[in-house]
Order: structure tokens, then sequence, then C-alpha cells
């Protein structure tokens, strides 16, 4: 009950100017946390996609929901932790490359977590990985420390499985 | 059709919602706006003398009329000086929508003249906002606002106007109906939780009904009183509910909270179903968390989801509209003639009664020296108990609720929520823009009736007559009390020092200035005040400036741990609760 647990919040809202802001002031004006926020217009040009990652006990989580959904710019919400649903999240990661064997390193990792390498040059390798939040972590952690050059996450976001589909 | 301008649009758009009073301050950005105003006699516009005070009176006029108040206010610090109107409105859910100037649109951001980011500042305070970027959607922007403002949970709703839009010319259609893909309140309860809350309600030995101002807002008072009366229980009103149930009738137990009636607090201490209706458990009201309605099970009736559970878990919750859910609840209980507990109904009404009996209001009269609680009595009398009042913030706000006892909803007009200084003169020259015919008086202090003392010119120039009720006793009376209290007589900047001469200012300003000192003078005061009818009086009561509001939950007590006037010795509260204010 008052276990601080994650939480991965869909919403979709009107895409208007300052509906981020509308979403982005309750957290801070309310004292909620926002982990990570990620957001783009969709397939429909007037709705835009807002994905959060926060974290709170049960009634912190409830409120959170309840205020999202008393902003007029929102039209839904989903609460993806209370279904069964995908969760991606995309890395690009700079790393040193300096020298055939921690080329050769750098490259089988990003192998081994399903990664790319985007850019190439005599001493760095640009990676781009996508998976679970910790997934990631885990890259970061197998790559030798001072390797990290740069690194750029996107913000969890996250689809259900099955038929549910979130849509005005 | 010809195509107007976007400031005429704007004022037919006034006219088709049938506003009649509108409350502003002319300012550079909005000159287009005021100058389709003097074309036409439809909408009369109220020039107040600071921007405060337009929102504030709106605010009293939508109290006092339930229809949505109306403010026009120019760029930058027009909008900044009515930020605190707003910000009232919006603790308490008034109606009103707020029409400000802004930069031309070509200007916006780069720090022009009276440019200021109105929808960003505004933002945290309204239901909602809109900056009108192109006049075509000027008229569709109007509906829009006023459908929020005065649907679902009320509240204030801003319409940001660059210049330039007020003077780009469009056709005019005024959409008859708005729908809002994203927005659609609950007004029907679910008949399943209805029927719950029914069972609970009956099976309860110890009931107890405690209602807020969302009853007055929905206009829930009917349907209360059928409800109460036909189930027989107790029956406590919030501070915005007051009048939603008649103060006057045997049920009603007084107001709860930190300055509630002994009866009402040890009734919602001990109470086993306690039955919520438009009421969010403001932390006035609950005192300290842990120790609120240990005992009870807890119906919440709420238009608005996020009041239910926020503060209070609760077992039986309903959303929906006061009026629908309770004609649902009356028609099940009828229908199936269910009764309450009658034995156990007896029971609590005798334990009742019995707190009651220590007349928790009662307070020591004098001879000599003016007691404040006496001129609200005196009030009340030379009223009938039948006048609107409004209050400021503070000891007199108490005093007023405690001693004024409101029979109808919409009669008791005050700043519940942020607590606003300066609310009370502008708002009872609103609520007496919309009621004419009924008496208003405003219950004030030295300190409040300070910060909005200009409207007494606004209030020359609209005659609107109000007697205005000052409590003076040269102290920030509540802040006094609290440093009395607990910071060991400390008394830090709560003594004015000086004072205007309260008459000679009221006569300045072209009204009627009385100075009252003798208690054997209160009342004839009063009368002498009143049979004025078309004058406002200023009646500066010199009260007892030692006293204080009683009784008082302390700040971290539980409800059935209240200090009452003339029984407990005044001690500091322990430091846990000093944070809690």
């Amino acid at each position: 009950m008052n276990n601080n647990n994650r939480h991965l919040i869909s919403i979709l809202m009107e895409n208007e100017s300052g509906a981020l802001s509308r979403v982005a002031n309750l957290f801070s004006a309310r004292g909620y946390n926002i982990e990570s926020l990620t957001v783009a217009p969709t397939d429909d040009p007037t709705l835009s996609r807002l994905t959060l990652v926060t974290s709170g006990n049960e009634q912190i989580i409830e409120q959170i929901v309840k205020q999202l959904n008393k902003l007029i710019d929102v039209v839904k919400l989903i609460d993806l932790t209370e279904t069964d649903a995908i969760e991606r999240e995309l890395m690009l990661v700079k790393t040193k490359a300096v020298g055939g064997e921690q080329r050769a390193e750098m490259k089988r990792l990003a192998e081994i977590f399903d990664g790319h390498i985007l850019d190439v040059t005599d001493s760095t390798y640009t990676i781009e990985l996508t998976g679970r939040g910790q997934k990631l972590d885990n890259f970061l952690r197998a790559v030798e420390k001072d390797a990290i050059l740069e690194v750029v996450r996107s913000g969890a976001t996250g689809i259900a499985r099955g038929q549910k589909a979130l849509h005005a | 059709m010809e195509p107007i301008t976007g400031a005429e649009i704007l004022v037919r758009c006034l006219k088709e919602e049938g506003v009649e009073h509108i409350f502003g301050y002319p300012g550079g950005s909005v000159l287009h706006i005021y100058d389709a105003l003097y074309a036409q006699e439809d909408v009369q516009h109220i020039l107040v003398r600071h921007e405060q005070a337009a929102t504030h009176a709106a605010d009293g006029y939508a109290r006092a009329s339930g229809k949505p108040g109306v403010v026009l206010v120019t760029s930058g610090p027009g909008v900044t000086n009515a930020v605190t109107g707003i910000a009232t409105a919006y603790m308490d859910s008034i109606p009103m929508v707020i029409f400000s100037g802004q930069v031309p649109t070509a200007l916006i951001g780069n720090d022009a003249f009276q440019e200021v980011d109105t929808v960003g500042i505004t933002r945290p305070c309204v239901k909602h906002n809109f900056l009108v970027k192109d006049v075509r959607q000027l008229a569709e922007t109007v509906k829009k606002a006023f459908f929020i403002a005065t649907t679902g949970r009320p509240g204030p709703v801003l319409v940001d106007l660059p210049k330039d839009v007020t003077i780009s010319k469009t056709e005019y259609h005024y959409p008859k109906k708005i729908k809002l893909r994203s927005y659609s309140p609950t007004v029907r309860g679910h008949a399943g939780q209805i029927r719950k809350a029914v069972d609970l309600i009956l099976s309860a030995k110890r009931p107890m009904i405690y209602t807020g101002g969302g009853v007055v807002l929905s206009e829930g008072s009917t349907e209360l009183v059928e409800l109460t009366q036909l189930l027989g229980y107790p029956i406590t009103n919030t501070l915005m509910g007051l009048g939603a149930y008649p103060a006057t009738d045997r049920q009603f137990v007084g107001m709860l909270g930190m300055h509630g009636t002994y009866e009402a607090n040890m009734a919602m201490h001990d109470c086993d179903v306690l039955i919520a209706i438009g009421a969010r458990f403001d932390d006035r009201v609950t005192g300290k968390l842990e120790k609120f309605c240990p005992t009870a099970r807890i119906v919440h009736i709420d238009i608005d989801p996020s009041s239910i559970s926020k503060n209070v878990r609760v077992d039986i919750p309903i959303v929906g509209s006061v009026p629908h859910v309770l004609r649902s609840m009356i028609n099940v209980i009828r229908d199936e003639k269910l009764r309450p507990d009658a034995e156990a109904l007896a029971l609590w009404w005798r334990q009742i009664e019995q707190w009651r009996g220590m007349e928790s209001l009662r307070y020591r009269n004098s001879d000599a020296v003016i007691k404040p609680q006496f001129v609200i009595e005196q009030l009340y009398k030379v009223t009938a108990g039948q006048a609107i009042i409004t209050s400021d913030v503070g000891q007199h706000q108490m005093w007023a609720a405690q001693y004024y006892l409101f029979d109808r909803p919409r009669q008791w007009i005050n700043s519940g929520g942020l607590g606003t200084m300066g609310f009370g003169l502008p708002a009872a020259m609103g609520a007496k823009l919309a009621m004419p015919d009924q008496d208003v008086a405003c219950v004030t202090g030295d300190g409040s009736i300070q910060m909005m003392l200009q409207e007494l010119s606004t209030m020359k120039q609209y005659c609107t007559p109000v007697k205005i009720v000052n409590l003076n006793n040269g102290y920030l009376g509540m802040v006094r009390q609290w440093q009395e209290f607990f910071y060991q007589k400390r008394y830090s900047m709560t003594y004015f020092e000086a004072l205007p001469n309260f008459v000679m200012l009221a006569e300045a300003y072209g009204h009627v200035g009385m100075r009252i000192e003798k208690p054997g003078d209160v009342e004839g005061a009063l009368r002498e005040a009143f049979a004025m009818k078309d004058r406002t009086v200023f009646l500066d009561f010199i009260t007892d400036p030692s006293e204080n509001v009683f009784p008082m939950i302390p700040s971290g007590g539980g409800q059935n741990e209240m200090l009452l006037a003339e029984r407990d010795e005044m001690v500091s509260t322990h430091e846990e609760g000093m944070v809690l204010v």
C-alpha cells in the first residue's frame, strides 16, 4: 500500500499549444514525481500521445490519474502498469572505439543487446538500442565506464497488448 | 453576412450568453473591445478602481446569482492584478469568465509593453484558459469558455485576446451547442453505488451528514433538505456550505471544523456513518487526518472525482451532481419505504443534545465594550436573518459564520478556500448588482477593509448601497489570536498604530459614516443604517481588541480536542501542529 511503485501512464490529449505545460504544471504544482516524459503527435494530427513515468503509492497514483483526467485537454488516459503492455525506450550511446580490441568489444556488445551502430568514426561508435529501461541500464553497465562519451535516452513509451487501444 | 471585428464579435457573444454586467478596467490592448462596448447598451460595464476588485465583484455577483461572473482586463498589470481574484474563484469553484487583452500576436514573446505570459501565469489557478490567435476561432472559444466555466465543477476560465484579433474581421457565427470530446462531466450518479450508499446510510446507528459548497453551487439545497428531514439525521455545513440547510432548523448542529461548534465536531468524531455531500475534506475541516472520524464508514458524493479519496479514503464514492444523486436516493428510500433505525437515532440525538448543551458559542457580553459577536447577533436581528452577508477574512469572518444564521443558499459569500483579504467589499458590490432588491452587508475588519477601500468610489458611481460592518479592533485579529496562543503573546506586526478615520473616509467617498463605541448603540446604529435604503453606510464598530474566536481546534488536534471559550486555558500546541498552520 505504501510502496512507491513505478507507473507508466499514457495519455491521449489535444494537440494544442500549452497542453504539455498543463501536464508538467500539474506535476510540479502538486508535488508529484516525473521520472520521464515523452510526447508526439499521433496519426490523427489533432491529437498527441504523451507517456510519462511516475512513482507513488496507490493513493498518489489514483490522484495523479484523476487530476490528469480533470485537465480539459486530456481526452483519455491509461495506466499501462495496470494492464498487459509493451514498454520501450530508445537510447543513443556514443562510445569510445579506439584500437582493434575496443572496437571489436563494442561491436560485440551492441550485437548482444540487439543494438545498431549508426555512426562510425576512427575513434567513436554511436549505438542505437531499444528496449525496456532495465535492458538499457544493463547495457550501460556492461560497457566499460570510461568508454561512454554521451548517453541520450528518450524516456519510456508504451502500448497495451492485444485488442485494447486508446483512441478518441 | 457582413464581416465584423473581433471586438464586436465578443460583445455579441456576451449578449448571446445573457451577460448583463461585466466588471473591468480599460487599457491599451483592450481599447477595441471598449469601443465595441461603447456602441451598445445591453451589457453594462462596471468600471472598478483596481482589477482585483473586478474579479472579486464578478465573483460576488456569481455567488449571489448563480450566473457566471464576467471580467474584462487589459494585458500585463491588468492581468497580474486580477490573478488574486481568479485564484480566489478557483479555490471556491466559482463560475467566472475572464477576458484579458494581450499584445498583438506578432509581438507575443518579444517583451512588448504591458506583455506578460497570461496563459502561463494563470494556468495553475483556472479551470482552463485559451489564447485566441485567429479571429475565426473567437466565437467558438467564447462559447467553450462559458460552457467549461459553468458545467461540472465550476471554475474560472480565461480567454486571452491579442489586440489584432479584436481588430480583424470575420463573419459572425455563434454555435448553439458545443461538444468537447475531452470534457463531459458525470451528472447522474451510478445506480449501484447509490443503492449501496442508501443501505449503508440506513444501517447507521450514529449517522452524520456533512455538506459543503458543492450543494450551493449545484442548486441542491431543496434535495438536501428533503433527504435530511426524511432521515431525521443531524447535519453540519462547512464554511462554504452554510445556508444550504437552514441554520435555524433543529437538525442543524452548526458549522464544523477549526472554529465549528462543539456538537458538530463531536458528532463528526463519534459518528459511525458519514454522508459527505459536495464537500472536499479540507484541512480546516478535518483537523489532524489520523484523528478524523475514526469510527466512520464514509459515503462521498461529489461531481469532481479528484475530490474523492484525496485527503480521506472513502468507502462508497458517488460521482455526480448533488441534486441528481440526492433525488435518486430519496426515490429509493421512498419507493421501498425504508426507515432509519429509530431507536439508535433517538439515543444519538440524546447524545448530541447533551453536546449542544455545552453552548460552545456562548460568550461573555459586556456593557462597557462592544463584543464582535454581539454586533453579528444584532445584525442578524435587524436584518431579520434575510440579508446577503459577504465577509473578508479573519476573526470577523468566523464570527459572521457562527452568529448569523443562514437559512438559504447564496446568502453567505466569503473566500473560504484561498482566504483572500479584500474580498468582502467588491463581492458585496457584485452581490448587490446581482440582487438589487436584497439587503447586502459586508462584515469586515480594519485590516481587510483597507485592502480594497478604493471600491467605495465604484460603489458611489454605480449606486450599489451596501452596509459595511467593520469590526474594528485595531489588530489583525486572527493572526494576533494565534500569536497569543502559540507565540507567547509576541504580537509581531499585528497592531495598527495608525488607522484612518473611517467615518470621514466614507464621507470623502460620498457615503455615510458612523462610529459606534458603546454596546447600547449597536442596534440603533444598524437600524438607522439599514433604513437608508439607497445609501452605502460604513459602520465602524470599535470592538474588544482582546476577543478570540472559539471554539477552536488547535492545529494538529483531533475533532474532539476543541478548546472552548470559558473552559480552557489556551496552551501552546505541539511542534507537529505548528507546521500545519
